[in-house]
């Protein structure tokens, strides 16, 4: 168990430690929320628009995420593309190789259920939740770069609410206010996050 | 389907190593195997002596999945066949559609594929050269490369709604007439695509170390090149003068006039430059269908809700960006297809890899694998 894990348990159970820790829950979201890095599990069409998304028009790097094609050193696995039965255990093996904490954002139709592939083949796996925890599920065939962005700002969110202390979820964000917070639907000028990928 | 899953049979070496030989797994997730390809490797020292590629990591069936759908059906399909350049195979089912049925196209529908492929052909020049760039370190490259690509993307995603599955080429014509100030910024991406070429001809085939890495790595022999199948710019890096755009033409390609680049050494860097000179050609081709393109429909006018040939098979093929595309038809009278073949060129060049790999060092063979421009969804359809 790791030496965060073991804190968390710590404080949850000491006097008072309720409020040490939701102070160190919020350093330690907003610093895994604002530095994920990708691994572009990238099988077929939807890897084009992954590949597109961390490009100059799009420039993923501003959301402080960055693809490395290297699961020792991801944090969270972007599976695009249609995973046949032949390819999963490869996938799961370098779910398994990434480090904890470690998260899945769905990137396609295919990786949700199949897609276009659920109804009359024999080689598609009917969706990576078969074997896989997914974090974000991404509709679309293929999904724009702006919803792969949007869906690694949702993956934010949900960091927010996690807690080092073991089955505890936090309310709330971030509670730390840096400079430079923007979210995607605030630099629009919208009320919400942009929900993306809408075609015409 | 969760046992199924969780066998994990696929790395066990099926190959028992000899004691002076080091067998590598390359894949099926590598960044640089452009897509989900494994490959074995054996090693003496650094020395390739036996690169055996394994495909399948992406079949999907597309094939079989085609006999359940009506002839409209089965296009968006083979979008995602060549998901780098899905007009192609758009283009290619359909032309062996409306040859089983007997379609007449109109001709303004003619022009607008050729307009369209030309462009999808740059495009996956585009993603091509930058690709096997950033494999042997020229990242910039691939930047400056994939810029161009997305403002071919842009112009289809005006066209017809998609930037990558555009189901734009139909049986008997196209789904959308070009929109106003279409044509005008196409010409305008033709002019500046131009200047980018040479920026890219200067930025990374004057450079010394790409081409270090590039030539005389990976020779094909023009004998080789007929001999294995192989197609597009692999065979013409090789000298091979094939090009179903001149040669076994369609369309209206006998119209325009245009060059067929081709190398003389057969190596990487040969391929790669026809892949660049290609780039100028379709600018050229672009222009020109644009000049020449009438107003008039964009449909065969009659065409049935659903198609039903007569009994019978064709075949019909076109030269995409990786080589002859072709698909084979066969139809028992009903509204579904009785079977789908899908020739695919990326398939064949693939086959190339063992022979082209031999002898050479091991980063060598990823230099080769870019060269062969593989599309995974195509190989393994």
């Amino acid at each position: 168990m790791a030496l965060i894990d073991r804190l968390g348990e710590a404080l949850e159970g000491g006097q008072g430690g309720g409020i040490i820790l939701s102070t160190v829950d919020s350093l330690v979201d907003w610093a895994r929320g604002k530095s994920l890095w990708a691994m572009p599990m990238g099988t077929a069409c939807c890897a084009m628009e992954l590949i597109a998304a961390s490009f100059n028009k799009f420039d993923f790097d501003r959301h402080g995420t960055f693809p490395r094609p290297d699961p020792r050193h991801t944090d969270v696995m972007i599976v695009a593309g249609t995973i046949t039965k032949k390819m999963a255990p490869a996938v799961k093996r370098l779910y398994e190789q990434m480090a904890d904490p470690k998260w899945v954002i769905a990137m396609g139709n295919c990786t949700i259920s199949g897609g276009i592939f659920y109804y009359d083949t024999y080689s598609v796996v009917r969706g990576i939740d078969e074997f896989l925890p997914v974090d974000v599920y991404l509709a679309g065939c293929p999904p724009r770069p702006e919803s792969l962005q949007d869906a690694v700002l949702r993956l934010r969110e949900r960091i927010a609410t996690e807690s080092i202390a073991p089955d505890r979820r936090r309310e709330g964000s971030y509670t730390l206010p840096m400079p430079g917070d923007i979210s995607l639907g605030a630099r629009l000028g919208g009320s919400g996050p942009d929900t993306g990928g809408e075609s015409r | 389907m969760a046992a199924e899953i969780g066998q994990d049979e696929c790395f066990v070496n099926e190959v028992e190593p000899s004691v002076d030989e080091l067998v590598v797994n390359i894949g099926p997730s590598h960044p640089s195997t452009h897509g989900v390809c494994r490959v074995i490797v054996r090693l003496d020292g650094e020395v390739v002596t036996k690169a055996e590629p394994v495909i399948g990591y992406l079949h999907r069936g597309i094939e079989k999945m085609a006999e359940n759908r009506t002839y409209l059906q089965v296009v968006p399909l083979t979008d995602r066949l060549d998901y780098v350049g899905s007009m192609y195979a758009n283009w290619a089912y359909c032309r062996a559609v409306e040859r089983l049925a007997g379609i007449r196209v109109p001709e303004r529908a003619e022009y607008l594929r050729v307009i369209v492929c030309e462009m999808q052909r740059i495009a996956s020049h585009m993603m091509s050269l930058g690709s096997a760039a950033a494999d042997t370190g020229a990242f910039t490259m691939f930047i400056y490369a994939f810029d161009q690509r997305e403002r071919i993307v842009e112009a289809f995603e005006e066209l017809c709604g998609a930037r990558l599955t555009y189901n734009y080429v139909r049986p008997g014509g196209v789904s959308f007439d070009i929109p106003e100030g279409w044509a005008e910024s196409v010409l305008a991406f033709c002019r500046d695509h131009r200047t980018a070429l040479d920026d890219i001809d200067a930025l990374y085939f004057g450079n010394v170390i790409a081409r270090d890495r590039m030539k005389g790595v990976g020779v094909l022999s023009a004998e080789d090149a007929v001999a294995w199948g192989a197609s597009g710019p692999v065979a013409r890096g090789s000298g091979v003068n094939w090009d179903l755009r001149k040669h076994d033409t369609y369309s209206v390609y006998p119209r325009f006039d245009f060059d067929v680049p081709t190398g003389t050494n057969g190596d990487c860097y040969d391929r790669a430059r026809v892949r660049l000179f290609e780039c100028y050609e379709s600018c050229r081709i672009i222009e020109q269908a644009l000049a020449q393109m009438e107003p008039g429909p964009i449909n065969a006018s009659g065409m049935p809700r659903l198609l039903a040939p007569r009994p019978g098979d064709a075949y019909d093929h076109i030269e995409s960006a990786r080589g002859s595309l072709g698909v084979y038809l066969v139809s028992d009278g009903s509204v579904r297809p009785y079977r789908m073949k899908v020739r695919s060129p990326a398939f064949c060049n693939l086959a190339l890899l063992p022979m082209l790999a031999e002898g050479h060092m091991l980063s060598d063979l990823v230099v080769i694998l870019g060269s062969l421009d593989p599309v995974f969804g195509e190989v393994d359809r």
